[in-house]
């Protein structure tokens, strides 16, 4: 996505390149060339594996990691040339939420929500008042006056969000925020997210390595491979048409739809002499995901589908499904024919004889 | 043993809390700024300034290196212009607390330095100064570790103090080594052992207590 979306852009990164001077190994890029836009009021996901970069790309938008080259501005200003009180005033305004949490110890859950405040140097009246509604917001007024070390992980992240808030941010930047949390703990936190989201209209930055995190919450999303940028745009487009090998490897963990061992192992990538099947990723996307297409297609086409494995998922409001088939490689082409005139995606993975 | 004698031992013993107590403040007085400088002005750290940092570190190995009974002595011309005098108790306090000083810098700067790094980029992400980091993030965080430090120093104050009788400092040190070996008073020996036992235990208990009272991390990490 790189032209701004038509609500205007409140993190941008241009031509952004981060190399570290890494001692007896030379220089080691950690990015190169990332251009990406992230609109205000997006959840915008980044998933990359360890070691890909977002992490270097996600704390140069508070100015953590400054770039080599290229630029970093978040509402308009530029967040690696600013430096002393004016860097300060941009990190008040980008609230961070941590894998780990980083709430302190020695304090309680008031006195971590607190801390923001404190530094920003806010009269304790105020400190008071606005302490008191962030609590209520995250849930945890029973547990206010206790310490990290009595929360469950759950709950040190709510405290973490909620401290993330206590500036009134206008961006908020989540590493890995639920990557050290249960299944049924990352969901409450995901929808607090959301809530947030929706309520004060805060952009949201994650990076993340579950492609799960990414369908569940993220309006846009960006694939990392590498220190680049290598597929990027709204979540339903890149689930419903991946282009880049790593994006399909990460969304095969997703989708859960990976052949069968016993095919994956026998499938060619070029037709062979004779009798042979032809297998095929059908996607439905947008209204067409719950049509029964294939019976339509043995029905008026006579052919008969093989039906390997299969999904349908729901990405914000739209449903999409992914199915694996097989067909007769003779009538491959006629099959893939009816689909796409019905406003299927199909693509070819191979054969097998 | 005579009234006398319990009287010598008493004052003995205050002049010892004396000596720990005034040269223990001081020597937190300056060493808590030197351990919370060292623990953050390496290369890249909050204060980066690594040359002062060399320097610094340098100054507290050498300070720890020399034997105390030879602090003792070798630093009485700076003594006298500190104190006024180079004999007596309050005199003894000035070499105690140049001793306790870089020991207590280095314990400060091991608890900061156990603190999670992850809290102090939380912080910078916060916006924090360099300075309000270290008030409202590492000093709270390394409490616990800094109150048992502060312990550890104490009770090796009360062994050092024992030695400054060679410039007249008195004490419990002193009267067990004038009345117990010189004289051959095998009791008071006795009884300055069971004192010093008694105020080594106490502060070690207190010490404990209070760094238990203000850890409020999971029971797993306690006791660093």
């Amino acid at each position: 996505m790189p032209e701004p979306t038509s609500t205007g852009a409140a993190i941008r990164f241009d031509a952004v390149e981060k190399a570290f001077d890494a001692s007896g190994r030379g220089r080691v890029v950690a990015l190169s060339d990332v251009t990406l836009d992230i609109g205000a009021g997006d959840i915008c996901g980044i998933i990359g594996r360890s070691g890909a970069g977002k992490s270097t790309l996600l704390r140069m938008v508070n100015g953590l990691e400054v770039p080599t080259s290229g630029t970093v501005t978040v509402g308009g200003r530029d967040v690696g040339r600013a430096s002393g009180a004016d860097l300060r005033a941009i990190r008040r305004e980008v609230g961070m939420i941590f894998q780990h949490f980083n709430l302190l110890a020695s304090r309680t859950v008031y006195g971590n929500i607190a801390l923001p405040l404190e530094i920003a140097g806010l009269p304790s009246g105020q400190i008071k008042q606005r302490v008191t509604d962030l609590i209520a917001r995250v849930g945890l007024e029973a547990q206010a006056n206790r310490y990290p070390a009595e929360l469950s992980g759950g709950q040190k992240q709510r405290v973490g969000i909620a401290r993330a808030l206590a500036t009134q941010p206008k961006v908020l930047l989540s590493d890995e925020a639920t990557s050290a949390l249960d299944p049924e703990t990352t969901q409450t936190v995901l929808g607090l997210l959301r809530d947030i989201n929706r309520d004060l209209g805060l952009t949201i930055l994650l990076i993340t390595h579950e492609m799960a995190v990414v369908r569940d919450i993220a309006s846009h999303m960006a694939v990392i491979d590498g220190g680049r940028i290598v597929e990027s745009g709204p979540t339903y487009d890149v689930f419903v048409q991946p282009k880049h090998p790593t994006t399909r490897s990460f969304l095969s963990g997703v989708t859960g739809i990976t052949l069968p061992a016993f095919i994956a192992s026998r499938m060619q990538d070029s037709r062979p002499d004779g009798a042979s099947e032809e297998v095929i990723r059908v996607t439905f996307a947008g209204s067409h995901a719950t049509d029964p297409m294939l019976a339509k297609l043995t029905g008026e086409m006579g052919i008969s589908v093989n039906i390997l494995a299969g999904a349908i998922e729901e990405i914000g409001p739209h449903p999409f499904g992914n199915l694996l088939i097989s067909v007769d490689a003779a009538r491959g082409s006629d099959a893939r024919e009816y689909l796409q005139r019905h406003g299927l995606l199909t693509e070819v993975l191979g054969y097998v004889r | 043993m005579s009234a006398n004698l319990i009287a010598l031992l008493y004052d003995a013993t205050l002049q010892t809390l004396y000596m720990v107590a005034i040269s223990a403040i001081l020597g937190t007085v300056l060493g808590l700024p030197l351990g919370v400088f060292l623990a953050t002005s390496q290369r890249g750290e909050l204060l980066s300034s690594p040359l002062l940092n060399k320097v610094l570190g340098l100054v507290v190995n050498a300070a720890r290196s020399v034997p105390f009974i030879i602090l003792v002595v070798a630093i009485i011309p700076f003594t006298r212009l500190i104190a006024g005098t180079s004999i007596g108790t309050t005199a003894a306090i000035v070499p105690l607390t140049i001793a306790a000083t870089p020991f207590i810098a280095r314990l400060v700067e091991n608890a900061i330095r156990e603190v999670d790094a992850g809290l102090i980029e939380a912080a910078r992400a916060m916006g924090a100064t360099p300075y309000q980091i270290i008030r409202k993030v590492l000093v709270p965080e390394a409490l616990p570790g800094i109150t048992l430090g502060l312990t550890l120093a104490v009770v090796s104050l009360i062994g050092y103090s024992a030695m400054v009788g060679a410039v007249g400092g008195e004490g419990l040190g002193d009267l067990g080594i004038r009345y117990g070996y010189q004289r051959f008073m095998p009791d008071v020996m006795l009884a300055v052992v069971v004192i010093l036992i008694v105020m080594v235990q106490l502060v070690q208990s207190i010490g404990e207590w209070i760094a238990a009272r203000v850890d409020k991390r999971a029971p797993r990490n306690r006791g660093n």
